[in-house]
């Protein structure tokens, strides 16, 4: 299947899955999900780039890991957001607007 | 404190790693079964689901390598794995890795040994705190000075000193030191060991600290001190007293006068000159006493110390300089010798004095041995060049058997730059090892070369630790030998297109000139540098050749010189001549002895007098006379040394005290003051600085002799008798011709003297000997350069040899057609030979101008030819072209025996 994700500009995977661990600790697949629903269904995450992204992340000090019992009885490894990640989150989220605000301010006057 | 997580995470990805590719397993499984779980929900059967989810997952595999690069511990992996690959590699090929890292290890070290020597006598400042503040005081340009020069630093005479020490302001603390022997046994046979005069302050400023006892200060040294307190080294301590602290205060005994030891040096402090220890610190005052006549401190026209200070804080050298030039004409003026003649007043008087950094201390060894080494190292440096240009050929080889290997992999996706890595990871496994061989290697290369360099009587110590400087000089050499080595290969191997190389098969043909051009350039360049260091190494070896045969005008083997010194007896002047000449007469009764002599100068012994020459009976002497050679010494010198006396008659025992004054003088004497003719008859006067003597007339005329060094010119030498010198010696010095064996005469010598009194000081050595070392320096270039020379040549035509088996075999087919179209073998031979003697004709041109251009830095080592010398450069042109031609003449016979059916059958 196409990797919708893909087409995302590099570093705003990283600024959703942040996004996404902002409520609560999550593990792998349920992060994927939920991308996606909140998405409806615009951003599929692909495990190729979202593994690699957590790895990524933990290694900045912006995620946390940790081994917990799934609802299912399994073992799975929950994700949470540091300080440093809620910090990264918010000046992420700052530039994202002032950019996204400055395209539709093009986007507008070209229209 | 995110880095230090990060660095922490990645250890244990390094360290757990079992651990952490387990987690990676089931945290990706865990994802597959929630997604296929998900996807079953969606009505999908189990197969399906699971299916579907791998196939959005893309592959596990490719997953893990991707979190595993998002680590910095995988780039350390992966450069871990091509170490490990190539180290499996080169387990594969013994042969080939042993030659790879012996031939490095040998260069590296060799470089190694030299530079840290280098390093030790050249670079590094002395043992002290803040050594950029030392600095020396000396006289600037002391042209015509006159006097009594002794010790290897005689810079200024103990007055001077005194009005240095007074006036100087731009240093905090001044000393004033010597180098000399000391004869430390008690009685008998005489025991030498290193020793330093030192004044009060040498000590204090320069800031050591001693591990025993005290250190000498300022009040151990007042002028008519006498046997007052030594200072000893620690290695002295630990060599002669086992290190024990019972030492304090005990005696030592300093040419015969006992001195109490006062305290011990630390370790790593050998004194102020580089090359060279000190095993005991004598005060300058107690010279006096232990010289007795000859005192030094006492007379102002002995030259035998030299001043070293440490500046003040805000004072530069050049400051201090200014002040002392400054206070110069008063200083030399109040210490102005009384002995002077106006000639050598003159020029005392427009003496000024400077100030020199001394921050690595003094050292002969530096000034004798810089450019040498430094020669030798650039020697050494093309050895490895060599060496490097070699193993670039081999790796050219394996490159090129590895081509196909090579284009496979960059067909299924390597990138090239991954692939140069990982042959660059085998390139730098070999420099590594070779690089850590060559250090251990160069240790022991450098204690030898140390140790070749010590004589006797001079012996030497070198500090030879290994500091950041020759680990830095050890690393560089490995990086580059491993790029020089390892990265053309690596960028032609990869510089192949996939598809048109699994094409090729054995077929073709003859190899693309362009690939081969490389190895051919390597190969030229092999025999051009082997070419130089060849010529290097015959020119250092002609140059010792040269000196060794010279003719210098005296026998050199089967001579022993003894030393009896009486001082002790305390004979008066007529006593002493006496007494000399009676135990030369009982020398000359031992058994096996033919001649025997009394001698003041050991000719090459590096002593010398000079005087002037005033022609002539009578006459007011004018004030700069021409100078001649002197020499003393008794009837049967001539004989003893075979030196051939021309004209006249030799001395007897009718040449003493009361009789008329008498001379032999030499050829050399005979052609500046006689103008060629027979000097015999002639008289002149002899002037020693102030003072000039009554005629002397000339009885005998001898053969030229070497003077000073073998090196020098013949010079006027002028013998006096011994008996006739009014202040005669308190020792003999006896030169013994005999047949028989040296350990013999020795004991005869001794208990002859025994007999006589036991109570003096013999020494020993054999003029040969001494000879010999005068030729160190000289030996140690031939020897040196001779190896470089052999192991460059041996690499050279190894790198021939392979260069043209392998243009043979490449051509192997094109041979085989030749042969079956009718080419005679002699033809195929000629084939090849052209090939080699076209790289070897290129090479011998380059390696002459390069030669030729390096022959300049060693154009002042050599002696009796130039370093443009013809017949040197044809033996080299010749050898290297034999061995050259002998080497390439095996492929070629080869490639002309071979059987063309087979050859081309196997297509």
């Amino acid at each position: 299947m196409a990797d919708k994700a893909s087409g995302l500009v590099q570093g705003t995977l990283d600024m959703l899955i942040l996004k996404t661990l902002e409520l609560q600790p999550m593990h792998g697949y349920g992060i994927a999900m939920r991308i996606e629903q909140i998405s409806k269904g615009v951003f599929q995450v692909n495990p190729g780039s979202l593994f690699p992204a957590f790895r990524r992340l933990e290694r900045a000090g912006w995620l946390a890991s940790e081994w917990r019992g799934t609802e299912n009885n399994r073992r799975a490894k929950y994700y949470a957001l540091t300080g440093l990640g809620r910090k990264q989150l918010k000046g992420e989220t700052r530039e994202w607007a002032r950019q996204a605000a400055a395209i539709a301010r093009i986007l507008e006057a070209e229209s | 404190m995110a880095l230090v997580k990060n660095l922490l995470a990645g250890l244990r990805g390094l360290l757990r790693k079992e651990r952490v590719e387990r987690e990676m397993d089931e945290e990706l499984g865990e994802f597959l079964a929630a997604a296929t779980k998900e996807k079953m929900r969606g009505g999908m059967s189990r197969e399906e689901a699971a299916r579907a989810a791998r196939i959005e997952m893309g592959g596990v595999e490719a997953v893990k390598e991707k979190m595993r690069a998002a680590s910095w511990e995988s780039r350390i992996e992966a450069v871990w794995s091509d170490l490990r690959f190539g180290a499996r590699l080169l387990r594969l090929n013994p042969v080939f890795a042993g030659a790879a890292i012996l031939s490095l290890a040998l260069g590296i070290g060799a470089n190694t040994a030299i530079f840290q020597l280098l390093d030790a006598v050249r670079l590094r400042t002395l043992p002290v705190k803040n050594a950029q503040e030392i600095a020396r005081v000396a006289i600037d340009h002391r042209d015509g000075a006159s006097g009594n020069f002794s010790t290897r630093y005689p810079d200024l005479t103990y007055a001077i000193w005194e009005q240095i020490r007074a006036q100087q302001q731009g240093f905090s603390g001044a000393f004033a030191w010597g180098p000399n022997q000391f004869n430390v046994a008690p009685g008998g046979e005489v025991h030498n060991v290193q020793g330093l005069w030192v004044s009060g302050e040498f000590f204090s400023t320069l800031g050591v600290e001693p591990v025993l006892g005290r250190l000498l200060s300022a009040g151990d040294d007042q002028p008519g001190c006498g046997a007052s307190g030594v200072v000893i080294s620690y290695s002295l301590w630990q060599r002669e007293y086992g290190g024990e602290r019972s030492v304090l205060g005990r005696t030592l005994t300093v040419n015969r006068h006992p001195f109490a030891i006062i305290g011990v040096a630390p370790a790593d402090f050998y004194g102020v000159e580089v090359g060279r220890y000190f095993d005991v610190a004598v005060p300058i005052c107690a010279e006096p006493m232990i010289s007795g006549e000859y005192s030094q401190l006492k007379s102002r026209s002995g030259w035998w110390l030299s001043v070293m200070g440490r500046l003040k804080p805000g004072w530069s050298v050049e400051r201090a300089a200014a002040q002392l030039r400054a206070i110069s004409p008063g200083l030399f003026e109040a210490t102005l010798p009384p002995e002077f003649n106006a000639g050598n007043a003159k020029h005392f008087l427009q003496y000024k004095l400077g100030a020199f950094p001394a921050d690595s201390g003094l050292s002969d060894l530096r000034k004798d041995y810089e450019k040498p080494l430094w020669l030798l190292l650039a020697l050494a440096g093309l050895v490895l060049l060599i060496a490097s240009a070699n193993l670039a050929n081999l790796m050219l080889a394996r490159a090129s058997a590895r081509e196909k290997e090579m284009a496979m992999r960059m067909a299924v996706g390597a990138s090239r730059g991954r692939l140069i890595r990982q042959l660059l990871a085998e390139s730098l496994l070999l420099a590594g090892i070779g690089a850590a061989l060559g250090a251990l290697l160069a240790r022991n290369l450098s204690h030898v070369l140390v140790a070749s360099l010590s004589t006797q009587h001079d012996p030497l110590f070198v500090e030879l630790g290994t500091d950041w400087r020759v680990l830095g000089f050890t690393t560089t050499l490995a990086v580059l030998t491993c790029i020089l080595f390892g990265l053309a290969p690596a960028l032609r191997a990869t510089n192949v297109a996939p598809g048109l190389a699994l094409k090729e098969s054995g077929r073709g043909t003859t190899e693309g000139r362009s690939r081969f051009a490389l190895r051919r350039i390597l190969v030229v360049s092999q025999i051009a540098l082997s070419f130089t260091l060849l010529v290097g190494a015959l020119l250092f070896s002609r140059s010792l050749n040269n000196l060794a045969g010279l003719d210098a005008g005296f026998r050199q083997s089967g001579i022993l010189v003894t030393d009896i010194d009486f001082t002790t007896l305390n004979l008066a002047n007529e006593g002493r001549v006496a007494f000399s000449n009676d135990l030369l007469r009982r020398v000359r009764a031992i058994p096996g002895m033919d001649a025997a002599a009394i001698a003041e100068i050991v000719p090459l012994s590096g002593n010398g007098i000079n005087h002037d020459i005033l022609l002539g009976e009578s006459g007011e002497p004018e004030a700069d006379a021409p100078v001649a050679t002197f020499n003393r010494v008794s009837p049967g010198f001539f004989e003893t040394l075979q030196t051939r006396l021309l004209s006249g008659r030799d001395f007897d025992e009718h040449d003493a005290a009361k009789a008329p004054n008498v001379a032999i003088v030499n050829e050399t004497f005979a052609k500046k003051f006689a103008k060629g003719a027979n000097p015999v008859g002639m008289k002149f006067r002899v002037r020693s600085l102030g003072t000039v003597s009554t005629p002397c007339e000339v009885v005998g005329l001898v053969k030229d002799t070497k003077y000073g060094e073998l090196r020098e010119d013949f010079q006027p030498i002028v013998y006096t008798a011994i008996a006739q010198f009014d202040h005669a010696d308190t020792d003999a010095q006896i030169l013994m011709r005999s047949n028989a064996p040296l350990l013999k005469v020795m004991a005869a010598v001794k208990s002859t003297a025994n007999e006589v009194n036991p109570n003096m000081d013999i020494s020993f050595f054999t003029f040969h000997k001494m000879i010999e070392d005068g030729l160190l320096r000289d030996r140690l270039m031939a020897r040196l350069s001779g190896f470089f020379g052999l192991l460059a040549v041996l690499l050279a035509v190894i790198g021939l040899y392979g260069v043209i088996s392998y243009m043979v075999a490449r051509r192997r087919n094109e041979i085989a057609i030749r042969v079956a179209l009718g080419a005679g073998r002699e033809s195929i031979v000629k084939l090849v030979m052209r090939e080699a003697g076209a790289l070897l004709v290129v090479g011998l041109v380059i390696g002459t101008v390069l030669a030729l251009a390096g022959g300049k830095a060693a154009a002042s080592m050599l002696f009796g030819l130039k370093p443009w010398d013809v017949a040197t450069f044809a033996m080299a042109l010749v050898l290297l072209a034999l061995v050259a031609v002998a080497a390439s003449l095996l492929p070629a016979a080869r490639a002309a025996r071979s059987d063309p059916m087979e050859a081309l059958r196997q297509e």
